[in-house]
């Protein structure tokens, strides 16, 4: 037996959260009655103290510790940032939610830093075995976050579907990995690599494996025809949480894929292309289609996710550095897009009233003009309207695949996003020109203003500076 | 003599089973945790017999980790279930259509 | 290219066959002569104290759910005091913070009442 000290502190960051998860958890048990007070503020210094712990001790190495079963490389650090910053972002949002609601318990802030563990292991996972149990850490917390309301019926009846689903989905994604153990005798994804590309496709084991690893995979990110639970999960959930599970999973689900398929399986590259080709086309079908017809202004969210989960494959389908460059960052804005866009629905909410139908947006802009900004922007940007991040998100993406040939796959995409413009200009058409009798000034509390404020800056500066952040997605790949 | 592929075949059947489980399932949603279950059982015997044939324990271990992992699931979703029953006086699957679009 | 996932359709419909077949079995071969006798519950030649569908208290399904977290997490003690003189003072440590972790578990579920049956 040749056993090798783990390299401790490359997983720092990791080390750091799960600690202090435990932490948060026993001094919120003994800290009660204060609103939950130290358990906010504990995690929301865990998560900034992860940041700066991840860039420290991850930045510009290559290594991989734990018996090959994790790796600290720029593109772990990029999605771990990403998935903390966005972590912080989602608690600053929640807690005048949760007061309003009587929701205030420590419990939201310990799961939700637990999903984020979760996250962190995916983005660090060298292994089949890591891997699984990052996303189910993460898996587990949303489905108990989820329910975090429990007298309200749509929230357990979410949760239910979601639990079946994303089970359902683990099950058939690990299916998978059996099969690719099976044939390539390892667990190790650096071993994997090697020998699926010497095997090839041919080997129907192999063919089934990835076959079930890509469902699996596709069940995470919500891509059609596997999309079933995310408008049932969006609407259901409080807002709070869809706004947790609309972020930074969606940048795990960019390290899942990354780790398992676009590093582990790189060899069968024109196998997974295809079959990325038809969900992704689903996606933007799908998405931009039904979205359309929705008055429910999370459930419009949510299907306005299934759209961009299209057009963010398509990143993966140029298979080229510079087309995973373009998807990370187009997950990383669009969380950012999405977190502004569930915080506006936050924004208009209050105790007993929940501003979900489309129709609460009517006269933003006589109530307060500058959140009516705010919203012309995150609008915009999720269109897609040259100066906006979204923009450049979408015209990376395209590039890639241009690149790569696929014209006709670029003119698809181009088509459904234009049809996708026609509901976020609905949104704002009801944000300025409707005018409702009696609109009463906004009553959000102070905190939240700030936050939603800050976001709606953040992806205005994006859309005017996102060389920065193209540059680090584009290091997180080598180039 | 018991080949790799008798259990292989196996393990398809009992995967089979629970995917059926959970989509031809409209009665009980306590059903579709046991599907579940299923479901891993059989990726289960898969890495055993994997494990077994390629001489490499690492696809045990992995099992050990599924079952552990499997155990909290349920009790995940068991409370679940608790918290909709308390909510809705059933568990019926097909009563769970409350949102729609 | 396609070709290679011929197998995965076939295997696909196989799996839904397999799913249905014993539904559909059942329902074809088992003979069906209901009498009140055979309809009507046993119960050790006495007549039925209640129904066999009793409704169990919900506080059952906790301590279920906390058991069994517990009874599989303890799975991990065995292969681990079997190599025990193999990986010394490290699996020593590495399996006491595991233990500590369940131990907050098992404080946090305490603490909360969890375990009080009234």
């Amino acid at each position: 037996m040749n056993f090798q000290m783990p390299d401790f502190s490359l997983a720092l960051p990791e080390l750091w959260v799960a600690t202090m998860a435990c932490v948060i958890l026993v001094v919120d048990l003994f800290a009660r009655g204060r609103e939950s007070a130290p358990a906010f503020y504990l995690t929301q210094l865990t998560l900034l103290v992860g940041i700066w712990l991840a860039i420290d001790a991850q930045w510009g190495r290559d290594a991989v510790t734990f018996s090959g079963s994790y790796v600290a490389d720029n593109l772990a650090v990029v999605l771990k940032v990403a998935m903390m910053g966005l972590g912080l972002l989602a608690f600053a949002y929640s807690r005048d939610y949760l007061r309003q609601r009587d929701l205030l318990k420590g419990e939201f802030y310990v799961l939700g830093l637990l999903g984020i563990l979760g996250m962190m292991v995916m983005a660090s996972a060298h292994s089949m075995l890591t891997m699984y149990l990052g996303l189910e850490l993460l898996s587990l917390c949303q489905y108990a976050l989820v329910a975090f309301n429990r007298d309200s019926r749509m929230g357990s009846e979410a949760a239910m579907k979601y639990f079946v689903l994303g089970a359902l989905s683990s099950g058939l994604l690990l299916y998978g990995l059996s099969m690719v153990y099976g044939v390539t005798g390892s667990l190790d994804l650096g071993v994997i690599r090697e020998a699926a590309a010497g095997v090839g496709a041919q080997n129907i084991m192999l063919a089934f494996g990835l076959t079930f690893v890509v469902v699996g995979v596709a069940f995470k990110f919500g891509a059609v025809p596997f999309h079933m639970w995310i408008p049932d999960v969006y609407q259901g959930a409080p807002t709070a949480v869809t706004l947790y599970i609309g972020t930074a999973p969606k940048v795990a689900a960019v390290a899942l894929f990354m780790r398992l398929i676009g590093e582990g399986l790189a060899g069968l590259q024109e196998h997974w292309e295809l079959m990325l080709v038809i969900l992704a086309v689903g996606s933007l079908a799908v998405g931009n289609i039904f979205a359309l017809v929705q008055t429910n202004m999370k459930r419009l969210l949510a299907y306005s996710t299934i759209s961009h989960v299209g057009f963010l494959l398509l990143g993966f389908i140029a298979g080229t550095p510079e087309g995973y460059t373009a998807a990370l960052f187009y997950a990383v804005s669009y969380s950012l897009m999405a977190a502004g866009a569930f915080g506006m629905v936050i924004l208009l909410s209050r105790r007993g009233f929940e501003a979900e139908e489309v129709e609460d947006m009517k006269g933003l802009n006589d109530r307060h003009s500058g959140f009516a900004f705010i919203m012309l922007i995150l609008m915009f940007s999720m269109t897609g309207v040259p100066g906006t991040v979204g923009f450049y998100a979408k015209w990376l993406v395209l590039k890639a695949v241009i690149d790569v040939d696929m014209v006709w796959l670029a003119v698809v995409a181009v088509i459904f996003a234009v049809i996708g413009a026609f509901y976020y200009l609905r949104v704002l058409k009801m944000v300025y020109f409707d005018r409702v009798e009696g609109g009463e000034a906004l009553q959000a509390p102070a905190g939240l203003r700030v936050v939603l404020a800050g976001n709606g800056l953040a992806v205005l500066i994006l859309g005017i500076f996102p060389d920065s952040l193209i540059a680090a997605c584009a290091a997180a790949f080598g180039s | 003599m018991v080949e790799l592929s008798d259990y292989l075949v196996l393990g398809a059947i009992l995967f089979g089973l629970g995917v059926a489980g959970i989509f031809l399932n409209r009665k009980n949603a306590i059903v579709l945790i046991m599907s579940i279950e299923l479901i891993l059982l059989a990726v289960n015997f898969n890495f055993i017999a994997f494990s077994h044939y390629l001489d490499d324990i690492a696809g045990q271990v992995f099992v050990f980790f599924i079952l552990t992992v499997a155990a909290a699931e349920s009790a995940i979703g068991l409370a679940i279930l608790v918290v909709l029953f308390r909510n809705r006086e059933t568990i019926n699957v097909g009563d769970l259509d409350s949102m729609k679009g | 290219m396609l070709e290679s996932y011929v197998p995965i359709l076939v295997f696909i419909l196989l799996a839904v066959g397999v799913g249905i077949a014993p539904l559909v079995a059942g329902f074809v071969l088992a003979p069906r002569r209901p009498g009140s006798e055979k309809l009507s519950p046993y119960e050790c030649g006495f007549e039925a104290f209640e129904d066999s569908r009793m409704k169990f208290d919900v506080r059952y399904y906790l301590v279920a759910i906390l058991f069994i977290i517990f009874d599989l997490e303890i799975a991990f003690l065995f292969p681990w005091a079997i190599v025990l003189d193999h990986v010394g003072v490290f699996g020593f440590i590495a399996m006491g913070i595991f233990v500590g972790v369940l131990l907050i578990g098992f404080l946090y579920e305490w603490k909360k009442g969890a375990l009080e049956w009234e």
